[in-house]
Protein backbone atom coordinates (compact mmCIF):
# COMPACT_ATOMS: atom_id res chain seq x y z
CA UNK A 1 0.00 0.00 0.00
CA UNK A 2 1.53 3.68 -0.42
CA UNK A 3 1.95 6.15 1.42
CA UNK A 4 -1.17 8.20 -0.05
CA UNK A 5 -3.57 5.15 0.97
CA UNK A 6 -2.38 4.70 3.80
CA UNK A 7 -2.87 8.44 4.97
CA UNK A 8 -6.07 8.40 3.44
CA UNK A 9 -7.08 5.51 5.43
CA UNK A 10 -5.44 7.32 8.87
CA UNK A 11 -7.92 10.55 7.77
CA UNK A 12 -10.81 8.78 7.24
CA UNK A 13 -10.27 6.75 10.20
CA UNK A 14 -10.04 9.92 11.80
CA UNK A 15 -13.06 11.51 10.43
CA UNK A 16 -15.17 8.10 10.93
CA UNK A 17 -14.23 8.37 14.82
CA UNK A 18 -15.15 12.12 14.69
CA UNK A 19 -18.64 11.15 13.11
CA UNK A 20 -19.15 9.01 16.06
CA UNK A 21 -17.98 10.36 18.76
CA UNK A 22 -19.89 13.89 18.40
CA UNK A 23 -23.16 15.37 19.03
CA UNK A 24 -25.12 16.59 15.88
CA UNK A 25 -25.21 20.12 17.15
CA UNK A 26 -21.08 20.63 17.26
CA UNK A 27 -20.77 19.07 13.66
CA UNK A 28 -19.84 22.45 12.41
CA UNK A 29 -16.91 23.41 14.47
CA UNK A 30 -16.11 20.28 14.20
CA UNK A 31 -15.67 20.03 10.67
CA UNK A 32 -13.80 23.19 10.89
CA UNK A 33 -11.61 21.95 13.24
CA UNK A 34 -11.05 18.68 11.64
CA UNK A 35 -10.38 20.88 8.09
CA UNK A 36 -8.02 23.31 9.72
CA UNK A 37 -5.78 20.37 11.06
CA UNK A 38 -6.21 18.60 7.54
CA UNK A 39 -4.98 21.98 5.47
CA UNK A 40 -1.93 22.25 6.12
CA UNK A 41 -0.66 18.86 4.59
CA UNK A 42 -3.45 18.32 1.37
CA UNK A 43 -2.25 15.59 -0.87
CA UNK A 44 -3.74 17.63 -3.60
CA UNK A 45 -0.27 19.10 -3.73
CA UNK A 46 0.77 16.26 -5.08
CA UNK A 47 -1.62 16.03 -7.58
CA UNK A 48 -0.72 19.85 -8.72
CA UNK A 49 2.48 18.99 -8.96
CA UNK A 50 2.15 16.16 -11.44
CA UNK A 51 -0.85 18.32 -13.25
CA UNK A 52 2.02 20.85 -13.86
CA UNK A 53 4.32 18.31 -15.80
CA UNK A 54 1.74 16.89 -17.37
CA UNK A 55 0.74 20.78 -18.75
CA UNK A 56 4.54 21.22 -19.83
CA UNK A 57 4.64 18.02 -21.29
CA UNK A 58 5.09 17.16 -25.13
CA UNK A 59 2.11 14.76 -25.87
CA UNK A 60 -0.04 13.39 -28.46
CA UNK A 61 -0.20 12.78 -32.30
CA UNK A 62 1.25 17.02 -32.56
CA UNK A 63 3.82 16.10 -29.85
CA UNK A 64 3.25 19.20 -28.54
CA UNK A 65 2.42 20.73 -24.51
CA UNK A 66 -0.58 22.18 -23.41
CA UNK A 67 1.50 25.47 -22.79
CA UNK A 68 -0.17 27.81 -25.46
CA UNK A 69 -3.95 26.62 -24.10
CA UNK A 70 -6.13 29.87 -24.05
CA UNK A 71 -8.18 29.37 -20.61
CA UNK A 72 -9.90 32.46 -21.26
CA UNK A 73 -7.12 35.15 -20.41
CA UNK A 74 -5.08 34.47 -23.55
CA UNK A 75 -2.85 31.72 -24.90
CA UNK A 76 -0.25 29.97 -22.00
CA UNK A 77 -1.91 32.12 -18.73
CA UNK A 78 -2.88 29.94 -16.14
CA UNK A 79 -2.77 32.30 -13.55
CA UNK A 80 -6.43 33.11 -12.52
CA UNK A 81 -8.05 31.42 -15.25
CA UNK A 82 -10.40 29.66 -13.48
CA UNK A 83 -11.66 32.62 -11.55
CA UNK A 84 -13.33 33.64 -15.16
CA UNK A 85 -14.67 30.26 -16.45
CA UNK A 86 -17.09 29.38 -17.61
CA UNK A 87 -16.70 31.27 -20.87
CA UNK A 88 -17.81 31.87 -24.07
CA UNK A 89 -14.72 30.86 -26.83
CA UNK A 90 -15.21 32.73 -30.11
CA UNK A 91 -12.36 29.46 -31.46
CA UNK A 92 -14.44 26.68 -30.18
CA UNK A 93 -18.28 28.84 -30.47
CA UNK A 94 -18.74 27.06 -27.27
CA UNK A 95 -19.40 28.13 -23.25
CA UNK A 96 -16.66 26.41 -21.86
CA UNK A 97 -15.89 24.99 -18.57
CA UNK A 98 -12.22 24.00 -17.58
CA UNK A 99 -12.62 20.55 -18.17
CA UNK A 100 -14.47 21.49 -21.46
CA UNK A 101 -11.54 23.47 -22.18
CA UNK A 102 -8.77 21.28 -21.36
CA UNK A 103 -10.45 18.60 -23.91
CA UNK A 104 -10.33 21.81 -26.83
CA UNK A 105 -6.82 22.21 -26.41
CA UNK A 106 -5.94 18.28 -26.05
CA UNK A 107 -7.56 18.56 -29.51
CA UNK A 108 -6.62 21.49 -31.19
CA UNK A 109 -2.61 21.90 -30.14
CA UNK A 110 -1.87 18.44 -29.56
CA UNK A 111 -3.90 16.44 -31.69
CA UNK A 112 -5.91 13.96 -29.83
CA UNK A 113 -9.19 12.93 -31.14
CA UNK A 114 -12.23 14.36 -28.91
CA UNK A 115 -13.09 10.58 -28.04
CA UNK A 116 -9.49 10.09 -26.28
CA UNK A 117 -9.18 13.25 -24.66
CA UNK A 118 -12.75 12.45 -22.83
CA UNK A 119 -11.67 8.52 -22.08
CA UNK A 120 -10.63 9.18 -18.53
CA UNK A 121 -12.47 11.97 -17.24
CA UNK A 122 -11.86 10.88 -13.34
CA UNK A 123 -9.61 8.48 -11.91
CA UNK A 124 -9.59 6.40 -8.24
CA UNK A 125 -6.32 5.32 -6.29
CA UNK A 126 -5.61 2.52 -8.55
CA UNK A 127 -5.94 4.76 -11.65
CA UNK A 128 -3.99 7.95 -11.75
CA UNK A 129 -5.56 10.28 -14.74
CA UNK A 130 -4.20 13.32 -16.37
CA UNK A 131 -7.31 15.23 -16.32
CA UNK A 132 -7.35 15.22 -12.27
CA UNK A 133 -3.89 16.21 -12.38
CA UNK A 134 -4.63 19.38 -14.94
CA UNK A 135 -7.31 20.46 -12.91
CA UNK A 136 -5.81 20.76 -9.84
CA UNK A 137 -2.38 22.34 -11.34
CA UNK A 138 -4.91 24.62 -12.87
CA UNK A 139 -7.06 25.55 -10.19
CA UNK A 140 -4.38 25.95 -8.08
CA UNK A 141 -3.06 28.57 -9.92
CA UNK A 142 -5.84 30.63 -9.03
CA UNK A 143 -5.83 29.98 -5.13
CA UNK A 144 -6.61 33.26 -2.81
CA UNK A 145 -8.23 34.80 -5.92
CA UNK A 146 -11.97 36.07 -6.10
CA UNK A 147 -14.22 34.42 -8.56
CA UNK A 148 -14.55 37.17 -11.44
CA UNK A 149 -17.44 34.88 -14.01
CA UNK A 150 -18.45 37.70 -16.78
CA UNK A 151 -21.48 35.93 -18.05
CA UNK A 152 -22.20 38.83 -20.61
CA UNK A 153 -22.25 36.95 -24.22
CA UNK A 154 -25.26 35.90 -25.13
CA UNK A 155 -24.12 32.69 -25.27
CA UNK A 156 -23.26 32.68 -21.70
CA UNK A 157 -26.26 34.39 -20.53
CA UNK A 158 -28.35 31.52 -22.35
CA UNK A 159 -25.88 28.69 -20.70
CA UNK A 160 -26.51 30.71 -16.91
CA UNK A 161 -30.67 30.86 -17.27
CA UNK A 162 -30.31 27.11 -18.77
CA UNK A 163 -27.99 25.77 -15.63
CA UNK A 164 -30.84 27.76 -13.64
CA UNK A 165 -33.48 26.02 -14.77
CA UNK A 166 -31.62 22.50 -14.43
CA UNK A 167 -30.89 23.65 -11.17
CA UNK A 168 -34.52 23.32 -10.41
CA UNK A 169 -34.97 20.49 -12.40
CA UNK A 170 -37.24 17.72 -10.32
CA UNK A 171 -37.56 14.39 -11.88
CA UNK A 172 -36.62 10.53 -11.83
CA UNK A 173 -38.23 8.29 -9.29
CA UNK A 174 -37.31 10.07 -6.19
CA UNK A 175 -38.09 14.24 -7.83
CA UNK A 176 -35.51 15.37 -6.89
CA UNK A 177 -33.51 18.61 -8.35
CA UNK A 178 -30.23 19.99 -7.00
CA UNK A 179 -32.30 22.08 -5.11
CA UNK A 180 -34.16 19.86 -3.12
CA UNK A 181 -30.63 19.84 -1.23
CA UNK A 182 -29.27 22.96 -1.83
CA UNK A 183 -32.31 25.48 -1.90
CA UNK A 184 -32.84 26.52 1.37
CA UNK A 185 -30.65 27.24 4.41
CA UNK A 186 -29.19 25.74 7.00
CA UNK A 187 -30.06 22.02 6.04
CA UNK A 188 -28.10 18.43 6.53
CA UNK A 189 -28.30 15.08 5.01
CA UNK A 190 -27.04 13.12 7.96
CA UNK A 191 -24.59 15.11 9.86
CA UNK A 192 -23.47 16.96 6.69
CA UNK A 193 -24.26 20.36 6.08
CA UNK A 194 -25.79 21.48 2.94
CA UNK A 195 -25.10 24.71 1.38
CA UNK A 196 -27.90 26.90 0.04
CA UNK A 197 -26.46 27.18 -3.59
CA UNK A 198 -29.19 29.76 -4.47
CA UNK A 199 -27.47 32.23 -2.24
CA UNK A 200 -24.23 34.15 -2.31
CA UNK A 201 -22.49 33.67 1.16
CA UNK A 202 -22.83 29.92 0.60
CA UNK A 203 -22.37 29.69 -2.98
CA UNK A 204 -19.01 31.69 -2.91
CA UNK A 205 -18.22 29.30 0.19
CA UNK A 206 -19.16 25.83 -1.57
CA UNK A 207 -17.88 26.62 -4.68
CA UNK A 208 -14.81 28.35 -3.90
CA UNK A 209 -13.73 24.61 -2.68
CA UNK A 210 -13.46 22.69 -5.45
CA UNK A 211 -12.01 20.37 -6.91
CA UNK A 212 -11.26 18.55 -4.02
CA UNK A 213 -9.08 16.12 -2.56
CA UNK A 214 -11.74 13.83 -0.68
CA UNK A 215 -9.93 11.65 1.88
CA UNK A 216 -12.86 8.80 1.65
CA UNK A 217 -11.67 8.26 -1.93
CA UNK A 218 -7.88 9.00 -1.87
CA UNK A 219 -8.61 11.24 -5.07
CA UNK A 220 -8.60 14.45 -6.39
CA UNK A 221 -12.23 15.45 -7.35
CA UNK A 222 -13.38 17.84 -10.20
CA UNK A 223 -16.06 20.39 -10.19
CA UNK A 224 -17.47 18.04 -12.91
CA UNK A 225 -17.26 14.60 -10.69
CA UNK A 226 -18.81 16.82 -7.94
CA UNK A 227 -22.24 17.29 -10.62
CA UNK A 228 -21.73 13.52 -11.83
CA UNK A 229 -22.03 12.28 -8.34
CA UNK A 230 -24.90 14.42 -7.11
CA UNK A 231 -26.92 13.93 -9.99
CA UNK A 232 -26.42 9.79 -9.53
CA UNK A 233 -27.78 10.56 -6.03
CA UNK A 234 -30.74 12.69 -7.60
CA UNK A 235 -31.48 9.08 -9.19
CA UNK A 236 -30.90 11.01 -12.77
CA UNK A 237 -29.13 8.64 -15.74
CA UNK A 238 -25.33 9.11 -16.21
CA UNK A 239 -23.94 12.36 -16.99
CA UNK A 240 -21.63 12.75 -19.59
CA UNK A 241 -18.43 14.14 -19.31
CA UNK A 242 -18.09 17.78 -20.34
CA UNK A 243 -21.65 17.56 -21.44
CA UNK A 244 -23.79 21.07 -22.87
CA UNK A 245 -25.84 20.54 -19.13
CA UNK A 246 -22.70 19.96 -17.07
CA UNK A 247 -21.53 23.61 -18.23
CA UNK A 248 -24.91 25.46 -18.00
CA UNK A 249 -25.17 24.17 -14.44
CA UNK A 250 -21.82 25.18 -13.73
CA UNK A 251 -22.38 28.86 -15.43
CA UNK A 252 -24.78 29.28 -12.70
CA UNK A 253 -23.08 27.75 -9.86
CA UNK A 254 -19.52 29.69 -10.74
CA UNK A 255 -21.51 33.51 -11.37
CA UNK A 256 -23.26 32.50 -7.84
CA UNK A 257 -20.09 32.55 -6.43
CA UNK A 258 -19.05 35.72 -8.22
CA UNK A 259 -16.65 37.98 -5.61
CA UNK A 260 -15.82 34.86 -3.02
CA UNK A 261 -12.32 33.95 -2.73
CA UNK A 262 -11.58 30.94 -4.31
CA UNK A 263 -10.01 28.33 -2.07
CA UNK A 264 -8.89 24.77 -3.93
CA UNK A 265 -7.70 22.53 -4.56
CA UNK A 266 -9.63 21.90 -1.16
CA UNK A 267 -9.68 18.63 1.23
CA UNK A 268 -12.65 17.59 2.47
CA UNK A 269 -13.68 13.82 4.20
CA UNK B 1 -52.90 20.39 -36.79
CA UNK B 2 -49.53 18.39 -35.85
CA UNK B 3 -47.22 21.02 -34.16
CA UNK B 4 -44.11 21.27 -35.21
CA UNK B 5 -41.49 22.07 -32.20
CA UNK B 6 -38.76 23.78 -34.65
CA UNK B 7 -41.27 26.05 -35.98
CA UNK B 8 -42.57 26.92 -32.17
CA UNK B 9 -39.53 27.61 -30.92
CA UNK B 10 -38.29 29.67 -33.81
CA UNK B 11 -41.57 31.61 -33.37
CA UNK B 12 -40.66 32.61 -29.96
CA UNK B 13 -36.84 33.58 -30.87
CA UNK B 14 -38.46 35.85 -33.11
CA UNK B 15 -41.36 36.82 -31.16
CA UNK B 16 -38.29 37.46 -27.84
CA UNK B 17 -36.53 39.47 -30.42
CA UNK B 18 -39.35 41.88 -31.44
CA UNK B 19 -40.31 41.66 -27.51
CA UNK B 20 -36.84 43.12 -26.97
CA UNK B 21 -36.10 40.27 -24.19
CA UNK B 22 -33.31 40.34 -21.82
CA UNK B 23 -31.92 36.39 -21.49
CA UNK B 24 -33.34 36.64 -18.08
CA UNK B 25 -36.97 37.40 -19.12
CA UNK B 26 -37.02 34.52 -21.45
CA UNK B 27 -38.33 31.22 -20.94
CA UNK B 28 -35.68 28.77 -21.54
CA UNK B 29 -38.16 25.53 -20.67
CA UNK B 30 -37.49 23.64 -23.94
CA UNK B 31 -33.97 24.44 -24.16
CA UNK B 32 -33.54 23.11 -21.11
CA UNK B 33 -35.14 19.84 -21.76
CA UNK B 34 -33.00 19.36 -24.63
CA UNK B 35 -30.01 19.72 -23.73
CA UNK B 36 -30.50 17.68 -20.49
CA UNK B 37 -31.47 14.49 -23.39
CA UNK B 38 -28.74 15.32 -24.88
CA UNK B 39 -26.43 14.94 -22.04
CA UNK B 40 -27.23 12.17 -20.20
CA UNK B 41 -26.51 8.45 -21.18
CA UNK B 42 -28.80 5.47 -20.04
CA UNK B 43 -26.71 3.61 -17.83
CA UNK B 44 -28.43 0.64 -15.57
CA UNK B 45 -31.95 0.75 -14.44
CA UNK B 46 -31.79 4.32 -15.05
CA UNK B 47 -32.87 5.32 -18.30
CA UNK B 48 -33.62 8.46 -20.50
CA UNK B 49 -36.69 8.58 -19.50
CA UNK B 50 -36.32 9.78 -16.00
CA UNK B 51 -35.97 13.04 -17.55
CA UNK B 52 -39.44 13.47 -18.78
CA UNK B 53 -41.54 15.20 -16.36
CA UNK B 54 -44.60 14.37 -14.72
CA UNK B 55 -47.66 16.97 -14.20
CA UNK B 56 -46.03 17.32 -10.41
CA UNK B 57 -42.56 17.03 -11.29
CA UNK B 58 -43.16 20.26 -14.38
CA UNK B 59 -45.21 22.36 -11.84
CA UNK B 60 -43.24 21.90 -8.83
CA UNK B 61 -40.46 22.67 -11.03
CA UNK B 62 -41.60 26.02 -12.07
CA UNK B 63 -42.54 27.25 -8.69
CA UNK B 64 -39.57 26.05 -6.84
CA UNK B 65 -37.81 28.96 -5.60
CA UNK B 66 -41.22 31.14 -5.59
CA UNK B 67 -44.43 30.81 -3.49
CA UNK B 68 -47.39 28.47 -5.67
CA UNK B 69 -50.70 30.18 -5.93
CA UNK B 70 -53.28 27.65 -3.42
CA UNK B 71 -55.52 27.03 -6.26
CA UNK B 72 -52.49 25.05 -8.26
CA UNK B 73 -51.64 23.66 -5.02
CA UNK B 74 -55.02 22.75 -3.49
CA UNK B 75 -55.59 20.92 -7.30
CA UNK B 76 -52.00 19.37 -7.29
CA UNK B 77 -52.66 17.50 -3.89
CA UNK B 78 -56.12 16.53 -5.30
CA UNK B 79 -54.81 15.10 -8.19
CA UNK B 80 -52.30 12.81 -6.41
CA UNK B 81 -54.86 11.79 -3.47
CA UNK B 82 -56.76 10.21 -6.66
CA UNK B 83 -53.65 8.28 -7.19
CA UNK B 84 -52.73 6.10 -3.79
CA UNK B 85 -53.37 2.26 -3.86
CA UNK B 86 -54.46 1.45 -0.08
CA UNK B 87 -53.77 -2.51 1.16
CA UNK B 88 -55.88 -4.56 -0.28
CA UNK B 89 -55.92 -5.91 3.44
CA UNK B 90 -57.01 -2.70 4.87
CA UNK B 91 -53.95 -3.04 7.48
CA UNK B 92 -51.15 -0.40 7.38
CA UNK B 93 -48.89 -1.61 10.31
CA UNK B 94 -46.46 -3.92 9.49
CA UNK B 95 -42.51 -4.72 11.57
CA UNK B 96 -41.31 -1.97 12.83
CA UNK B 97 -37.53 -3.77 13.25
CA UNK B 98 -37.63 -4.10 9.27
CA UNK B 99 -39.03 -0.51 9.33
CA UNK B 100 -35.85 0.91 11.11
CA UNK B 101 -33.73 -1.16 8.54
CA UNK B 102 -35.08 0.45 5.58
CA UNK B 103 -35.16 3.71 7.29
CA UNK B 104 -31.30 3.63 7.29
CA UNK B 105 -30.60 2.26 3.91
CA UNK B 106 -30.04 4.62 1.25
CA UNK B 107 -29.68 2.22 -1.52
CA UNK B 108 -31.85 1.67 -4.30
CA UNK B 109 -32.58 3.21 -8.12
CA UNK B 110 -29.33 5.01 -8.31
CA UNK B 111 -27.65 3.78 -12.25
CA UNK B 112 -24.84 1.96 -9.97
CA UNK B 113 -27.47 0.19 -7.94
CA UNK B 114 -28.59 -3.59 -8.20
CA UNK B 115 -31.92 -3.40 -8.98
CA UNK B 116 -32.74 -6.97 -7.42
CA UNK B 117 -31.70 -5.76 -4.35
CA UNK B 118 -34.78 -3.88 -2.01
CA UNK B 119 -34.48 -0.17 -2.11
CA UNK B 120 -34.22 1.50 1.12
CA UNK B 121 -35.97 4.78 2.11
CA UNK B 122 -33.37 6.70 3.79
CA UNK B 123 -35.11 8.73 6.51
CA UNK B 124 -32.21 9.25 8.47
CA UNK B 125 -30.92 11.12 5.65
CA UNK B 126 -33.55 14.46 6.11
CA UNK B 127 -35.97 13.29 9.39
CA UNK B 128 -34.60 12.51 13.34
CA UNK B 129 -36.52 9.05 14.41
CA UNK B 130 -35.25 7.52 16.91
CA UNK B 131 -33.28 8.28 19.96
CA UNK B 132 -30.65 6.17 19.37
CA UNK B 133 -29.61 7.59 15.89
CA UNK B 134 -27.81 10.86 16.13
CA UNK B 135 -26.31 10.79 12.59
CA UNK B 136 -30.19 12.33 11.07
CA UNK B 137 -30.88 15.04 8.77
CA UNK B 138 -33.07 18.16 9.00
CA UNK B 139 -34.70 18.54 5.57
CA UNK B 140 -37.75 16.82 6.55
CA UNK B 141 -39.30 17.66 10.16
CA UNK B 142 -38.21 15.82 13.24
CA UNK B 143 -40.42 12.63 13.40
CA UNK B 144 -39.07 11.74 16.91
CA UNK B 145 -42.20 10.13 19.02
CA UNK B 146 -44.26 10.17 15.87
CA UNK B 147 -47.04 8.38 17.41
CA UNK B 148 -46.80 8.46 20.55
CA UNK B 149 -47.67 12.75 20.32
CA UNK B 150 -50.34 12.36 17.42
CA UNK B 151 -51.94 9.05 19.00
CA UNK B 152 -52.14 5.00 17.98
CA UNK B 153 -54.90 5.44 15.98
CA UNK B 154 -56.58 3.70 12.75
CA UNK B 155 -56.54 7.09 11.00
CA UNK B 156 -53.25 7.97 12.08
CA UNK B 157 -51.74 4.97 10.56
CA UNK B 158 -53.59 5.30 7.40
CA UNK B 159 -52.34 8.77 7.29
CA UNK B 160 -48.80 7.70 8.11
CA UNK B 161 -49.19 5.21 5.31
CA UNK B 162 -50.81 7.70 2.67
CA UNK B 163 -47.84 10.08 3.32
CA UNK B 164 -44.87 7.64 2.57
CA UNK B 165 -46.95 6.51 -0.04
CA UNK B 166 -47.47 9.62 -1.80
CA UNK B 167 -45.98 12.72 0.13
CA UNK B 168 -47.34 14.99 -2.77
CA UNK B 169 -51.08 14.81 -1.87
CA UNK B 170 -50.91 16.62 1.58
CA UNK B 171 -47.96 19.28 0.76
CA UNK B 172 -47.66 20.27 -3.02
CA UNK B 173 -43.93 20.11 -3.56
CA UNK B 174 -42.92 18.47 -0.80
CA UNK B 175 -39.22 17.25 -0.89
CA UNK B 176 -39.97 14.04 0.10
CA UNK B 177 -39.80 11.27 -2.77
CA UNK B 178 -43.29 9.23 -3.21
CA UNK B 179 -42.15 6.17 -2.12
CA UNK B 180 -45.13 3.95 -3.63
CA UNK B 181 -46.21 6.30 -6.04
CA UNK B 182 -42.43 6.01 -7.71
CA UNK B 183 -42.43 2.11 -7.05
CA UNK B 184 -39.24 3.18 -4.96
CA UNK B 185 -40.72 0.87 -1.96
CA UNK B 186 -43.23 -1.76 -1.96
CA UNK B 187 -46.48 -2.33 -0.06
CA UNK B 188 -45.11 -4.58 2.34
CA UNK B 189 -41.61 -1.95 2.91
CA UNK B 190 -44.49 0.87 3.26
CA UNK B 191 -46.13 -1.10 6.16
CA UNK B 192 -43.07 -1.84 7.89
CA UNK B 193 -42.11 1.90 7.48
CA UNK B 194 -45.51 2.75 8.81
CA UNK B 195 -45.01 0.72 11.93
CA UNK B 196 -41.61 2.14 12.71
CA UNK B 197 -43.53 5.53 13.24
CA UNK B 198 -46.63 4.11 14.73
CA UNK B 199 -45.92 1.10 16.39
CA UNK B 200 -46.21 1.67 20.56
CA UNK B 201 -42.97 -0.36 20.65
CA UNK B 202 -40.94 1.00 18.21
CA UNK B 203 -37.83 2.93 19.20
CA UNK B 204 -39.58 6.47 17.58
CA UNK B 205 -42.05 5.96 20.37
CA UNK B 206 -39.71 5.60 23.12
Amino acid sequence: MNRINRLALALFAVGASWAFAQQPRSAVEEIERYRAALGDGNPAELWEARGEGIWKQKRGPKNASLEQCDLGLGPGVVKGAYTVLPKYFADSGKVEDLESRLVTCMVTLQGFTPEEAKKDPFGDPGKKVPMDALVAFVTGQSRGMKMNVAANHPKEQEAYEIGKKIFYYRGGPHDFSCASCHGADSQRIRLQDLPNLTKTADAQRAYGAWPAYRVSQGEVRSFQWRLYDCFRQQRFPELEFVSPASIALTTFLAKNANGGVFDAPSIKR
Amino acid sequence: MKKNPLALSLAGIVLAACAGMTASEKDYSQETVAMLKASFKERGQAKLDRLDQDDMQRLCSQYQGKPMPKDVSDKLEKAQQALIKYPADGNFLGDFRSGERIAQSGQGKQFNDNPANPSGANCYACHQLSKAELSFGTIGPPLYNFGKIRGFTPEMQKYAYSKVYNSQAFSACSNMPRFGHSGILTEAQIKDVVALLMDPKSPVNQ
